[in-house]
């Protein structure tokens, strides 16, 4: 992958985010992709001049994660994709759609998570 | 009078619309527009049938049809790329919109083929006899199998199809 | 002051795609916006669990109608860079003349857009007039107006011969022209300025904290494209950001106006570079382990694309980042104190694409 990645924990997820945007740091968007049983790794890409840079979170996917939103309120959206398609939740969220944003109310799996499987078409 | 020689020139101009329906462009040669094909060629090796993205050709090779479903085709010329005799090929007009959904199947004559040399197994009646190229090969490599493979011939189609996905997972 | 709550969309004359705001209005002056998506998710994300890699290509150029083949391109190069692949020259200049080609389809339908937007429909269209030549060279040259589908894993499906390269060039020498023919109205009409000289305004600093992309980033003033990058055959091509200062509706809306003339001009050159030789690399085997991030410039701004591959031929993970989904935050910081009669100039001003931002 392009870029210089860095891995970051719960704990220091927010203050790395705040040192990038202090650093003047433009946030791309977030990426996940599933770490193995329960986890869920998050990427967080990052753009100066042209540069990337990425922070990787690897997290439990039923604790709550540390919202960015309130580093970058850019960050709002992606965080409650994520929470729509993968069920996590993010603490301290600025504008919380609760699992709505893309998905309805009464949809009840969620669908990245590897819980749900596309049957082949009959 | 700003507009003066504006409106003149809009007086003589042609239009920039054409009257279609009564009035149609020629197509352009390279247009996808409608898929066609020549069932005669056609050597039923189901390569179609894998490239396709959406999933909307089935090959039967037992039955010699080939069968495609025309509202799922998203004419991308996939098809037409990888059929070995060439015998896919795209119209340059696309398809006319019609009130009832239809079926396209083409029936064709499967070519003689060595391996198949099981005759009883095609005779049931009533049953769709599913057999496609992984289950072909599944039944070459393990011969001894054989009394399963009419069984999972009698399944529906779509069970046929998920066994299909089975077996090429646990080849992975 | 009493506030009013006045929703905007889902269904809306500016706009033919559902996206849904709820404004809250004191006095005709919105105070704030709320966003409400989710009217036409796909879930295409997920469709790489069943589909294979190559397949995946057509559903990539679905995400998005309007830069179908960018999206088809940004998918099978960052494939081709999982995979190690180098694709040939001649590809990559062919990839450049159709992403460019539909960049300048795409920003001409925005500006007719945009003129619908605050009521001036003959310039609308003039603009859909002139990008009727370009829908033609798609047809003609790629097979389909919108999906051209020329993308495939290791170069490109379709061949422009030498007439119909000069075709194109002697087309879009009559689309030059008559795109300049409207460059006065577009850029200096009294009723147009007043339309949108001021509304909207985001600085600099704004429009980069809030990750905005495209040319909603550069009417800001940050030269910023993500063909500097020089992905693909824009390492052959001599270019230069396009950049307004001003940061309203005007300039974003001067930016793509340009960009359509500068798109024009990297066909020509692309087309002036063009190498004989072969269109595609044969693929052997699957996408190996690994993880990829690929960022191209689209129509509306910078696409993201990060894949994971896992050794076989389906992917792991497929993530795609709009550049609608990293201007809506920009949207919102716009919107306030503005009058509820631009809300609908300075939504389109972003050029949203609400299909493409859900996926
Ligand atoms: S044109 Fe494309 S979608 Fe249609 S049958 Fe062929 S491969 Fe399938
Ligand atoms: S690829 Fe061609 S020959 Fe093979 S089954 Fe399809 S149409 Fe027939």
């Amino acid at each position: 992958m392009k870029g210089k990645v860095i891995d970051v924990t719960l704990d220091n997820v927010v203050g790395e985010v705040m040192n990038m945007k202090n650093d003047g740091q433009r946030l791309v968007s977030f990426s996940t992709y599933n770490a193995g049983e329960g986890k869920i790794g998050i990427l967080y890409h990052f753009d100066k001049a042209l540069e990337n840079t990425h922070l990787r979170l690897v997290a439990d996917m039923d604790k709550p994660i540390p919202s960015v939103s309130g580093v970058y309120f850019s960050a709002l959206l992606v965080e409650n994709e994520i929470r729509d398609q993968w069920d996590v939740k993010f603490d301290g969220l600025v504008l919380d759609f609760n699992r709505t944003l893309l998905l309805d109310p009464e949809v009840t799996k969620v669908p990245l998570a590897n819980n749900l499987k596309i049957g082949p078409k009959n | 009078m700003l507009f003066t020689p504006t409106v003149v020139k809009n007086l003589l101009k042609k239009p920039a619309t054409r009257k279609y329906p009564f009035e149609v462009r020629e197509p352009f040669p390279k247009y996808r527009g409608e898929l066609v094909i020549d069932i005669d060629r056609c050597i039923f090796c189901s390569s179609c049938e894998r490239k396709c993205p959406s999933q909307c050709i089935a090959v039967d090779r037992d039955k010699g049809t080939w069968q495609c479903d025309p509202y799922a085709c998203i004419y991308c010329g996939y098809c037409v790329d990888v059929c070995p005799v060439k015998c896919l090929s795209m119209k340059d007009v696309h398809r006319k919109p019609s009130t009832e959904k239809t079926e396209w199947i083409e029936q064709g004559t499967p070519p003689r083929h060595k391996k198949k040399e099981t005759p009883k197994d095609a005779a049931p009646k009533g049953t769709a006899p599913v057999l496609d190229k992984s289950a072909a090969a599944a039944e070459e490599a393990a011969p001894a199998a054989t009394e399963v493979a009419p069984e999972a011939k009698a399944e529906e189609r779509p069970a046929a199809k998920d066994k299909k996905k089975d077996e090429k997972k646990g080849k992975k | 002051m009493a506030t009013t709550v006045i929703p905007f969309g889902p269904q809306h004359p500016v706009l033919p795609e559902p996206v849904h705001l709820t404004l809250k209005v004191e006095d005709e002056i919105v105070k704030e916006a709320i966003p409400a998506l989710g009217y036409v998710h796909r879930g295409l994300e997920k469709l790489c669990e069943i589909r294979d890699f190559n397949q995946m290509i057509t559903v990539c150029e679905r995400v998005c109608g309007i830069c179908s083949m960018i999206h088809g391109a940004c998918y099978s190069q960052s494939i081709e860079e999982l995979m190690g692949i180098e694709i040939p020259d001649r590809a990559k200049l062919l990839r450049v003349i159709w992403s460019e080609l539909h960049r300048m389809h795409s920003h001409l339908l925005w500006l007719g857009l945009f003129a619908d937007a605050f009521g001036f429909e003959a310039l609308f269209m003039q603009f859909w007039k002139i990008r009727e030549r370009i829908m033609d060279i798609n047809e003609a040259t790629a097979g389909s107006r919108v999906i051209v589908s020329v993308n495939i894993i290791g170069g490109v499906r379709a061949d422009l011969s030498p007439d119909q390269l000069r075709w194109i060039l002697s087309e879009l020498d009559i689309v030059e022209k008559e795109v300049r023919e409207l460059q006065d109205t577009m850029m200096n009409d009294y009723t147009i300025k007043t339309r949108t000289v001021g509304i909207g305004v985001m600085t600099k600093a704004q429009a980069w904290e809030l990750g905005a992309a495209g040319p909603t980033l550069r009417g800001s003033g940050v030269a910023q494209d993500m063909r500097q990058q020089g992905y693909g055959g824009y390492a052959f091509l001599d270019f230069e950001p396009v950049v307004e200062t001003a940061g309203d509706c005007w300039a974003r809306s001067t930016v793509r106006f340009r960009e359509v003339l500068q798109s024009a001009d990297l066909v020509r050159q692309a087309i002036s570079k063009l190498p004989e030789g072969e269109l595609a690399v044969k693929v052997k085997g699957n996408p190996p382990e690994g993880e990829v991030y690929h960022r191209v410039e689209q129509p509306r701004g910078e696409c993201m694309y990060y894949i994971r591959g896992n050794g076989t031929k389906n992917l792991d993970r497929l993530r795609i980042r709009t550049p609608t989904f990293a201007n809506i935050p920009p949207l919102l910081a716009m919107l306030p104190e503005c009058e509820l009669a631009d809300v609908p100039v300075i939504v389109l001003s972003i050029d949203p694409c609400i299909s493409c931002t859900e996926r």
